[in-house]
């Protein structure tokens, strides 16, 4: 073996070493660099207790409402499994909407209720024109009727059977 | 004797600095030519975006700034480990020559998404796991840069520059990486080499004409740089006074 073949040898020997080592740091640090936690896990009671934390998901449709004092949004986050809903007094992000991502940060009142201090959007990697969005949309809005129509007339005659 | 050693002709310094002086204006002119392609098919011809609107548009400096900063980093590193290795002079001047822009690409990746954070996510800064480690690059690109320069004698700040580089570039996977690792507010890739892109074809094309525009922009502008290193490193060698002597008479 010549020196110089040695000496790549021995930097990628070192380059494989600390590959495993940041690898396991990452790997022990992983709750803390995730930057929020899902409903679901808030529910499972891994949510830090009088400890600001943030939480991220789907903001459910048609949950967002204004309250009576006129500055306190509420809305629900969902992360398709369970929900939980928040209080934020602030101005939202403008691409906070119902059905995209979000994330909030804040502390867990008593009544299992999110008081959040920071609203940010998260949005999602899909850039389209506002036409093709709604050709999408409509797509899928076509398919859920047409599968909603295709399940009440399998369900259709079944019923009438039962009910003779 | 070029004949033989073909692909070690061009890693002698002497034949080096005059084809990459050749090599200069060529990329030059491509980074212009696909940089005002890029820019007209992103500004004017490519649609609004259905959720971001207009803001979206930052994509076009943003996405190839990023990609640049990270590729910029690996070519370092690789130039790193061949000069660690074999002990080549050329090696080491072209991860110098390449730092201040891996730098600049750092920079104007954190900068333009800051910008485009505060109204699209509601905050500047997130420590999130994409932000940080693009922070730790460019720590990283500093940190070479101010590593190198503290240490008087050249062979040595390439060693110990080099021995920098390849430490950092275990963060590049992290980077590229992290938003599928972690919840992230960064959003996902729109663009892999294993999925086919989640953009319109016109906004695809102007980000990747921008691409390109960068990556030769980075080549003339690190090509420029490591002429002048070249010069001042090798300043009491035979083939400079000779050149130099050439272009007074």
């Amino acid at each position: 073996m010549k020196t110089r073949h040695k000496r790549l040898a021995l930097i990628g020997g070192a380059l494989v070493i600390l590959g495993v080592i940041a690898a396991l740091v990452l790997n022990a640090l992983n709750s803390n660099i995730a930057l929020f936690i899902s409903p679901t896990e808030v529910a499972a009671g891994k949510a830090p207790k009088e400890k600001v934390f943030r939480i991220g998901g789907l903001v459910k449709q048609g949950s967002l409402a204004r309250q009576a004092d006129g500055v306190t949004v509420s809305f629900v986050v969902t992360d398709n499994e369970k929900d939980l809903t928040v209080n934020y007094k602030g101005i939202l992000p403008d691409l906070f909407k119902e059905g995209k991502g979000v994330v909030a940060q804040g502390k867990l009142a008593g009544d299992g209720l999110f008081v959040a201090n920071e609203v940010l959007a998260k949005h999602d990697e899909n850039y389209m024109p506002p036409e093709a969005a709604k050709a999408v949309g409509d797509a899928h809005a076509r398919a859920t009727a047409a599968k909603q129509a295709g399940s009440a007339s399998a369900t259709g005659p079944a019923k009438p059977a039962g009910a003779n | 004797m070029n004949a033989r050693f073909h692909l070690y002709h061009y890693a002698s310094p002497a034949t080096f600095y005059p084809l990459a002086g050749k090599l200069i204006p060529v990329f030059a002119a491509l980074a212009v030519v696909f940089g005002l392609a890029g820019l007209y098919l992103g500004l004017l011809v490519a649609p609004t975006d259905f959720q971001q609107g207009e803001g979206y548009r930052i994509i076009f400096i943003h996405v190839p700034a990023s990609w640049m900063s990270m590729f910029i980093y690996l070519v370092m590193a690789f130039w790193a480990a061949i000069g660690l290795a074999f002990n080549t002079r050329l090696s080491g001047m072209m991860a110098t020559a390449l730092a201040p822009t891996g730098a600049l690409m750092a920079f104007l990746s954190l900068w333009t998404g800051a910008l485009w954070g505060k109204p699209m996510w509601g905050a500047w800064w997130v420590w999130d796991a994409r932000l940080t480690s693009e922070l730790i690059l460019l720590f990283l690109y500093i940190g070479f840069i101010a590593l190198q320069s503290a240490i008087d004698d050249p062979r040595r700040a390439d060693k110990a520059g080099g021995v920098l580089l390849l430490v950092g570039v275990v963060n590049v996977p992290v980077i590229y990486f992290s938003v599928k690792w972690w919840n992230t507010l960064h959003q996902g890739a729109s663009v892999s080499l294993t999925q086919s892109p989640s953009m319109a074809t016109t906004m695809l094309w102007g980000m990747l004409l921008m691409a390109l525009c960068f990556w030769m922009y980075s080549i003339a502008v690190a090509l420029m740089r490591v002429r002048t290193i070249l010069l001042e490193r090798e300043r009491h060698t035979e083939w400079v006074k000779e050149m130099l002597a050439g272009e007074t008479k």
